[in-house]
C-alpha cells in the first residue's frame, strides 16, 4: 500500500485513484487484527468498509468532505450510535449507545471513517490503562510497559499505525500522558473549545476531547473540524474557531517562550531534562527568547486536581444505578442491595476508590475543608496562568516525569500513579490547551515528550510552534 | 388549640411550570401520554448527554419573583441534588442551592377577622421534577420517565405563619399568583402545586423555635389545614404531658386522618450539594428582568381594589370575583355587554358558581358565554323579562348554550305589560276567589301571595310582577273601601 506522512498527501491519492480507501481501511483492519495482542481497540466497527465505499464515491464525484477518508478510532467513552458505549466498565459492558457526540458527528459529517472504538481506563480514570474491563493496553515500543491512560488505546492505535488518527479525552493529562508514552501528538484543547455532549462525563468542568496524530497537520485539521459552539454544551465557547490548518505554516511571530521552573526539579527523570533542554536550547538558537518563569501554585495541582474530579465523578457515575441500563447484580434483596450489590461488583477499583473520595470531600462537614477550598485553589491556578502569559506566549514543560513504565509497576501504589499527572493537570484546573511532542527516546528506546502550554484559546501558537519544531528539528 | 402555645409554620410549596417542553431538554411536558413517550437520551441520564437549562423557566421564575415581591439575583446558580432512587435518572437532581434566582419577597393574606399578615417568602428556586414509580403492575415495581425534567419552582417561606388557616390562605394566595401569571395550573389533587410544611410550637412570648417537624403528603388545601391542626395538637400534648418533639419527617394519612413517621431510613440524606459543573451561571440582567416585568398580568389584590372603585362592588363581592384569573376575567366579559355590575356580580356568585360546584368543573368549561349572561340582564332591566323567567332561561341556556333573546322569542317570554291585559286577567281571578277575597279584606294579608301566584298562573308568569302587584293592591283597597 502506498504511504503517507499526512491527510493531505494521503487525500491527493485517494483523488487520484492511486489509494482505494477500501483497500486503506482493509490494511487498518487486518492490521489491527494483526496487533491483537496490544489490546488497543475494544470494538471494531466493520461496517466501516460500507463508509469507505461510500466516501470513495463522494471523493470521485467531488462533494466529500474535509476527512474525507481519514481513518480514525475513537476512544471507549465517546458515544457513538447504535455502537457499543462501555467506557472499558463492566457496568456498561452491554450498552449501546442510541445517539452520537457531537465531535464525533463531526468528523462524520466531513466523511471521517470511524474505524471502532479503543481502550480506556474505565471511565478515563487512570494513568496507565491498567484500569480496564477489557484488560491493559499495551506499549507498541515495549510491550512490557503501560502506554500511559487513560486514553492508552487511542495513543498505541496511532504509534502503531491502527489509524490515521484517533480522539481521545483529557481530564487530567488523559491525552497528553499517553501520547509521551507513546511518541505521538496529543492535543487537549481550551476547555470549552469543542462540545462535550456524548462524552461520557468523569469530572465535567475538567473534561476536554482531543486528537491524536502522527503529525501536527492533522492534529490542526481534526481540531478545526471539532471545535465550536455546540447547543447540547452550555459550556461550549461562542468563540469564532480559527483556521489552524492555515495558520500553520506562518512562522511562529516571535513567540516568547517561557520555562516553568517548578516543573524541572526533583521527581523529572534526566535524560527528559536533557532532551527538552536541548530542544529548548535549539529554539533560543533560532532567535526564540526563553526565559524562566514560575508557576508558584504547581505543588498544590495534583491535591486540588484530585478533590475536584473524584467529587464531581462520584455525582456523574451516580447514574449508573442497575434501574434503567447496565449491570444489574443477580444477588437478591432490596432497592438499596441492587443499589451496592450492582455498583460493587461491577465497578473498579479505582473508579470506587475515586467515588468514595469524591463523595468524602462533597459531605457535609467537609464540604468547605475540601472541596470549597479546592475551588479556591483552582482559581488561583488561573491566576499564575494568567500572569505567566503576560509575559510569555508559550510554556514549556516535559509531559511526564519518566518514560513508559512497566505494566504493575504502581498498581500497588495509587499516590506514585497519580504523580505521572503532575506536569499535566494544571492545564485541566487552569482550562487551558495542552500539546505533546514527540521529542526523542530515552536510552532504552522509550519516547520522550514534551508539553507546550498556551493560554486559553491560544491553540494556533502551540499548533504554530509544534509545526515548526517538527520541520526545524525532527525533519517530519 | 392551646391558648398557652402558638405554632410555627414554614411552608415549601412546589409548582409545576406551565412549559411547553423541559426544563433540560426538548422534551414534551404533555400530561397523560402513555408511559415512557416524552423522553430522550437527556432526560433518561444516558452516558454523556448535557443538560441545557430552558429559557422560559427562568423567565416564569422571574415573573413569580416580581409577584411576590423577591429580589431577582442577577447571577444564580444551578447546583445538583445527590441521591439515589429509581425515579431519578441521573442519580442527581439538577436544583438550586446556594444562590437561588428569587430571594426575599412577601404576600399579604387576609384573614377571616379582617385582618392582613404579611408572609415573607425566602427563597425562590428553579429545579426538575423526577418520574414515577409504577407500583400496580403485578409484583414489579416500574419507571416512568415521562415526568423527569418537569420543570418546577419551590417557593420557601420564612416560619412566619402561626396558624393552619393562615396556612390554608397563603396556599390559596400562592395557587391565585401563579393561576394569574399562568405559570401553573395550581391543580393541588393532581400534583401540580405541592406542599410540604415545617413545624413547631412554643410557649408565647418565648423567642426560641421549639424543635420542627417536617409534613409531607398534603395533597389538597383541606388536608393541609388539617394535616397542619393535627400535628400542631400532637406536638402541644407532647409539650404538656412533660415530653420532647422529635424531629422526623411524618405523612398526612388522608385515609387514617392522621400523620404517620416515615421511616427514618428515607429520611438520613446527605445531599450533597455542589453546582453543576455542566451548566453555566443563569444571568437575569436588568433588562431581560424589565422585558419579563413587562409580560407581568394584573394581579389579584390590585384587580380586587379595582372592581371595587370601578365596579362599586362590595368588598366580599370583590374578593369573590377575583379569587381566580378565570372568573375575573368571565365578569369583566360578562359587563362588555351589561352596565349593571351588581347584578351581573351577583349572579355569578349565586347562580355560575352554583353550577360551577356542582358540576366540579372549571369556569372556563361553563356553558354559557359571558355575552350571554349579560345579555339576560340586559333583558331584566329592559323589562322584557321578570327575573323569575330569567332564572328559566337561564337553565335553558345551561342546556342548550342559545342566545337569551332568542330563546325569549322562540318560547314567547316576552314579559306581559299590557295594562288592560292585566286589568281584566286580575278581575277574573278576583271574581274566581271570592272567599280568599273576604279572607284579606278580613285581615288576612298573606292571601296576596296567593292571589298574586294564581294572576302569575293565568299568564303562564309572563305578567310583570311589578304591575301585577300595583294594580292587584289598588283593586283590593278601592273593594275594601
Amino acid at each position: 500500500m502506498k504511504v503517507y506522512k499526512n491527510y493531505e498527501e494521503k487525500y491527493k491519492l485517494l483523488k487520484s485513484g492511486s489509494l482505494s480507501l477500501k483497500e486503506n481501511v482493509q490494511h487498518f483492519l487486518n492490521k489491527i487484527d494483526k496487533q491483537k495482542h496490544l489490546n488497543a481497540f475494544n470494538f471494531v466497527f466493520e461496517d466501516s468498509l460500507e463508509q469507505a465505499a461510500k466516501v470513495e464515491k463522494k471523493i470521485k464525484s467531488g462533494s466529500a468532505g474535509k476527512l474525507a477518508g481519514m481513518v480514525i478510532a475513537v476512544k471507549d467513552v465517546l458515544a457513538v450510535k447504535d455502537k457499543p458505549l462501555t467506557c472499558s466498565s463492566n457496568i456498561l459492558k452491554n450498552f449501546i449507545s442510541i445517539y452520537t457526540a457531537t465531535a464525533v458527528q463531526k468528523l462524520i459529517d466531513e466523511d471521517a471513517i470511524i474505524i471502532g472504538k479503543t481502550n480506556c481506563d474505565e471511565f478515563a480514570m487512570g494513568s496507565s490503562n491498567e484500569n480496564s474491563a477489557f484488560g491493559p493496553v499495551k506499549n507498541p515500543h515495549d510491550l512490557q510497559r503501560v502506554p500511559g491512560g487513560s486514553s492508552g488505546g487511542s495513543a498505541a492505535a496511532v504509534t502503531s499505525g491502527l489509524c490515521d488518527a484517533a480522539l481521545g479525552t483529557d481530564t487530567g493529562g488523559s491525552i497528553r500522558q499517553p501520547a509521551a508514552f507513546c511518541g505521538v501528538y496529543g492535543l487537549k484543547p481550551t476547555y470549552g473549545r469543542v462540545s462535550r455532549y456524548g462524552l461520557t462525563a468523569y469530572a465535567s468542568s475538567f473534561d476536554s476531547i482531543g486528537p491524536f496524530a502522527n503529525n501536527i497537520e492533522d492534529i490542526a485539521l481534526i481540531l478545526q473540524v471539532i471545535s465550536g459552539y455546540d447547543k447540547k454544551d452550555s459550556t461550549s465557547s461562542t468563540l469564532a474557531v480559527e483556521n489552524y490548518s492555515n495558520l500553520l505554516e506562518e512562522n511562529p511571530p516571535n513567540l516568547k517562550i517561557g520555562l516553568p521552573k517548578e516543573y524541572f526539579g526533583k521527581g523529572l527523570d534526566l535524560e527528559i531534562n536533557l532532551t527538552i533542554n536541548n530542544v529548548v536550547e535549539n529554539l533560543r538558537g533560532h532567535g526564540f527568547s526563553v526565559s524562566e518563569i514560575s508557576l508558584p501554585m504547581t505543588e498544590y495541582a495534583i491535591a486540588a486536581y484530585y478533590i475536584l474530579t473524584t467529587a464531581e465523578a462520584s455525582s456523574n457515575l451516580a447514574r449508573y444505578d442497575a434501574v434503567k441500563y447496565g449491570y444489574r447484580s443477580k444477588q437478591k434483596g432490596d432497592l438499596s442491595d441492587m443499589y451496592i450489590n450492582s455498583r460493587s461488583e461491577a465497578f473498579g477499583h479505582e473508579v470506587k476508590r475515586r467515588i468514595m473520595l469524591g463523595t468524602y470531600v462533597l459531605s457535609a462537614g467537609y464540604y468547605d475543608a475540601y472541596y470549597g477550598k479546592a475551588q479556591k485553589v483552582r482559581r488561583l491556578f488561573k491566576n499564575d496562568f494568567d500572569k505567566a502569559f503576560q509575559s510569555v506566549d508559550i510554556i514549556i514543560t516535559p509531559t511526564t516525569p519518566t518514560t513508559a513504565f512497566k505494566i504493575g509497576e504502581q498498581t500497588s501504589d495509587p499516590l506514585q500513579m497519580y504523580l505521572n499527572d503532575i506536569y499535566t493537570t494544571s492545564a485541566n484546573l487552569a482550562g487551558i490547551p495542552g500539546l505533546n511532542i514527540p521529542v526523542g527516546k530515552d536510552k532504552k528506546g522509550l519516547p520522550i515528550g514534551m508539553q507546550l502550554l498556551a493560554n486559553q484559546f491560544q491553540e494556533t501558537k502551540l499548533l504554530q510552534l509544534a509545526y515548526y519544531l517538527q520541520k526545524s528539528f525532527f525533519n517530519r | 388549640m392551646n391558648k398557652k402555645y402558638e405554632a410555627v409554620i414554614g411552608l415549601e410549596v412546589h409548582a409545576q411550570l406551565l412549559t411547553n417542553t423541559k426544563i433540560f431538554c426538548g422534551c414534551s411536558t404533555k400530561f397523560g401520554n402513555p408511559p415512557n413517550s416524552n423522553v430522550c437520551p437527556v432526560c433518561l441520564g444516558h452516558p454523556g448527554v448535557l443538560p441545557v437549562l430552558n429559557k422560559k423557566v427562568v423567565e416564569f421564575s422571574v415573573l413569580m419573583g416580581i409577584a411576590v415581591n423577591c429580589r431577582i439575583n442577577e447571577k444564580s446558580i444551578l447546583a445538583r441534588k445527590n441521591y439515589f432512587y429509581p425515579d431519578l435518572p441521573k442519580g442527581y437532581q439538577i436544583s438550586q442551592y446556594e444562590k437561588p434566582i428569587c430571594e426575599h419577597g412577601y404576600i399579604f393574606v387576609d384573614k377571616s377577622d379582617g385582618s392582613q399578615k404579611k408572609i415573607r417568602i425566602k427563597r425562590i428556586h428553579m429545579e426538575e421534577d423526577a418520574g414515577k414509580l409504577i407500583h400496580d403492575q403485578g409484583y414489579d415495581t416500574f419507571v416512568d420517565a415521562n415526568r423527569c425534567g418537569t420543570p418546577l419552582i419551590e417557593i420557601v417561606t420564612e416560619p412566619d405563619i402561626n396558624t393552619p388557616e393562615e396556612a390554608y390562605l397563603y396556599l390559596n394566595k400562592i395557587k391565585q399568583i401563579v393561576t394569574y401569571l399562568g405559570i401553573c395550573d395550581g391543580n393541588m389533587e393532581e400534583g401540580s402545586l405541592r406542599c410540604d410544611a415545617n413545624v413547631s410550637v412554643r410557649l408565647k412570648g418565648e423567642e426560641k423555635l421549639g424543635t420542627k417537624t417536617e409534613v409531607k403528603n398534603m395533597n389538597s388545601f383541606r388536608f393541609v389545614e388539617k394535616a397542619l391542626e393535627y400535628e400542631i395538637e400532637r406536638q402541644i400534648d407532647i409539650l404538656d404531658s412533660g415530653g420532647k418533639i422529635v424531629q422526623q419527617t411524618l405523612l398526612w394519612n388522608s385515609d387514617l386522618n392522621k400523620i404517620i413517621p416515615m421511616r427514618s431510613k428515607e429520611e438520613a440524606h446527605d445531599y450533597r450539594y455542589f453546582p453543576d459543573p455542566d451548566l453555566v451561571p443563569v444571568v437575569v440582567d436588568e433588562n431581560w428582568k424589565s422585558e419579563i416585568a413587562k409580560s407581568l398580568p394584573e394581579l389579584p389584590d390590585k384587580r380586587r381594589t379595582r372592581f371595587i372603585q370601578q365596579y362599586i362592588l362590595p368588598e366580599y363581592d370583590a374578593g369573590v370575583l377575583t379569587s381566580s384569573k378565570q372568573l375575573a376575567d368571565y365578569y369583566e366579559d360578562v359587563i362588555k355587554e351589561t352596565k349593571n355590575y351588581k347584578a351581573a356580580s351577583n349572579w355569578i356568585m349565586v347562580d355560575v358558581l352554583k353550577i360551577v360546584n356542582e358540576e366540579k368543573i372549571d369556569i372556563k368549561d361553563f356553558r354559557i358565554p359571558p355575552q350571554n349572561l349579560g345579555k339576560l340582564i340586559n333583558l331584566i332591566d329592559n323589562g322584557i323579562i321578570s327575573g323569575k323567567i330569567a332564572k328559566e332561561i337561564f337553565l335553558e341556556m345551561l342546556r342548550t348554550g342559545s342566545d337569551p333573546e332568542k330563546i325569549v322569542k322562540e318560547k314567547n317570554l316576552i314579559q306581559i305589560t299590557d295594562v288592560d291585559f292585566i286589568n281584566s286577567t286580575i278581575d277574573d281571578v278576583l271574581n274566581n276567589n271570592k272567599s280568599q277575597v273576604e279572607e284579606y279584606l278580613s285581615g288576612k294579608e298573606k292571601v296576596m301571595g296567593f292571589l298574586v301566584g294564581q294572576i302569575m298562573k293565568a299568564t303562564k308568569g309572563k305578567a310583570s310582577p311589578q304591575m301585577v302587584n300595583e294594580i292587584l293592591r289598588s283593586k283590593l283597597s278601592s273593594i275594601k273601601n
